[in-house]
């Protein structure tokens, strides 16, 4: 299969300073591939730059056709969800509303209200609680709320900014299992961002890692996790 | 007794005015933070149109929607072309254009229609419903049409879907781009509904106090204070103000201080609710952990 995302000397900027340097990956389609690297190093900000969030330099190609420049909201548009950091729930709108707008820019009326209800299936607990306002539930319940909210976009790419974030090791594991589930069965091509290298490594097929915003590693994820320098500094064995 | 009904009826007419003014207010400080003070003067423009319609031999009705339109593409036009670019400015740069967008409208509407004191008509003449000496038609009739803006408004934010963007897009712009939503235009919008509400409630008020350029500046006035009275971010609370002034304002006019402090009324209200309670009374406390 091809590849669905392709960067290519990708800089991004805060206001003057830069943070990434040149920074290049492809993502296959259907695939899992995560960007591992210690905090500062431009993780976030890198799925920032996709989405075009931040001020870039360089081009990103979805399917081949170029999305840099583009506003965040058209971006969005051709497919690509983002659960960003502090997953971006509207913790004042109700579970349901929070769903809803997640189908915002889809025409399809019926299939958005057919698309709840199966994630009302998936998680059962976002269904208990569909009337409650999102920023009442767990960390857990929100984060899946958050990936929820992301597949109602029936987005061609699921850019995940740090699932595991603030979350009990249990929980961590539950959110991994329904992402590995979501890749299995609805073909979506995920770009993950994780601290926790090793959960990582184990769910995604190829891996980055960043180093003070370049690539200094790529490959697949087997072979990352056998690289004596990323098991010494990131895995810690 | 009779003449204190009367006095406290009257106050809920003026009061749904002052209710719309608040909404208009708290619509576009929801999303922006800013509290727009030309929201009067584009009220009263938007009622001299109306007027010029009417005068041109449009029907009542007819006029009365036309505005609302104009009001609302105005009001949107007026955000994409004047507001966007200091979108991200310091406030200090939009109370000025706010400012200034007060003088031009006052003073265009000035050089246009003229200074001269006007009628406008009532859509409610006396006896179109049952007007006893409580309440006259054009009091029932504004108060109707209050409502029904309420509940308009009300059905549009929490059944349609552009009303939860919106909802969305003043809780929170950056999740709101992600999900897709064109969070410029959604301000664009609450731009336009309040200068819709705003000229909605000029026609409303025009019949009692005339149609002059200066008509809605010390209606703003009641508007803010009832805002703040509610809870400058609270839409119902904002509203709830609106009516509890408009009461206030009129029986405390009649019975305590005289019709030519009343303004005053307003004025006290905003100082001692900025400061004994600034969120008002059912305003969203906001904490921040320092």
């Amino acid at each position: 299969m091809g590849a669905i995302l392709q960067a290519s000397n990708l800089d991004a900027f805060y206001g003057p300073t830069q943070v990434l340097f040149g920074v290049g990956f492809e993502l296959r389609e259907g695939g899992i591939t995560t960007i591992l690297g210690a905090n500062g190093a431009g993780k976030t900000t890198t799925l920032r730059a996709v989405c075009g969030m931040v001020r870039t330099a360089g081009e990103v190609r979805l399917k081949g056709e170029r999305i840099d420049g583009k506003a965040t909201e058209d971006i969005v548009r051709k497919g690509i969800a983002h659960v960003p950091d502090g997953r971006g729930t509207f913790t004042a709108l109700t579970v349901e509303e929070n769903l809803r707008l997640g189908g915002y820019v889809r025409k399809d009326r019926d299939g958005v209200a057919a698309d709840i209800e199966r994630l009302y299936e998936r998680f059962p607990r976002l269904k208990e609680r569909r009337r409650q306002q999102a920023g009442t539930l767990s960390g857990g319940e929100q984060q899946m709320l958050a990936i929820s909210r992301a597949l109602m976009l029936r987005p061609r790419l699921l850019l995940l900014d740090e699932p595991s974030f603030g979350l009990a090791p249990l929980i961590v594991k539950e959110i991994f299992e329904i992402m590995r589930t979501i890749n299995r069965e609805d073909g979506v091509s995920m770009l993950l961002v994780e601290q926790n290298a090793s959960l990582a490594l184990d769910l995604a097929d190829h891996a980055y890692l960043l180093e003070t915003g370049k690539v200094v590693i790529a490959g697949s994820a087997d072979a990352i996790k056998n690289d004596e320098q990323v098991r010494r500094s990131y895995l810690g064995y | 007794m009779e003449a204190f009904l009367h006095q406290v009826f009257s106050g809920l007419a003026t009061g749904g005015i002052y209710a719309s003014m608040a909404l208009a207010l708290v619509m576009i400080y929801q999303s922006t933070h800013h509290i727009n003070f030309s929201q009067g003067e584009m009220a009263t423009f938007c009622t001299f149109i109306a007027w010029a319609l009417i005068e041109t031999g449009f029907p009542y009705w007819v006029a009365f929607f036309a505005t609302v339109a104009i009001g609302l593409v105005g009001g949107m036009a007026i955000q994409r072309i004047l507001l966007r670019p200091v979108e991200n400015a310091p406030i200090l740069t939009n109370v000025i254009v706010f400012i200034g967008l007060l003088v031009i409208f006052n003073s265009t509407a000035g050089w246009i229609f003229d200074h001269t004191i006007k009628a406008f008509p009532s859509p409610f003449p006396r006896g179109t419903f049952f007007d006893t000496q409580y309440f006259s038609s054009h009091e029932i009739g504004s108060i109707m049409v209050t409502l029904l803006v309420l509940v308009a408004l009300y059905v549009f934010f929490r059944f349609t879907p552009l009303g939860l963007a919106m909802r969305a897009a003043a809780q929170n712009p950056v999740s709101s781009r992600l999900v897709g939503i064109r969070v410029s235009w959604m301000l664009a919008l609450g731009w336009g509904l309040a200068a819709a509400i705003g000229a909605i409630a000029g026609m409303m008020v025009a019949p009692i106090v005339y149609l002059d350029p200066n008509m809605m500046a010390g209606i703003l006035l009641y508007g803010f204070a009832g805002a703040l009275l509610g809870g400058i971010d609270n839409p119902w609370g904002a509203v709830f103000g609106g009516f509890v002034v408009g009461v206030l304002e009129n029986v405390l006019g009649a019975y305590v201080i005289g019709t030519e402090l009343k303004l005053t009324v307003a004025l006290v209200l905003i100082v001692g609710v900025l400061t004994l309670k600034p969120t008002g009374l059912f305003g969203k406390v906001v904490v921040t952990r320092v």
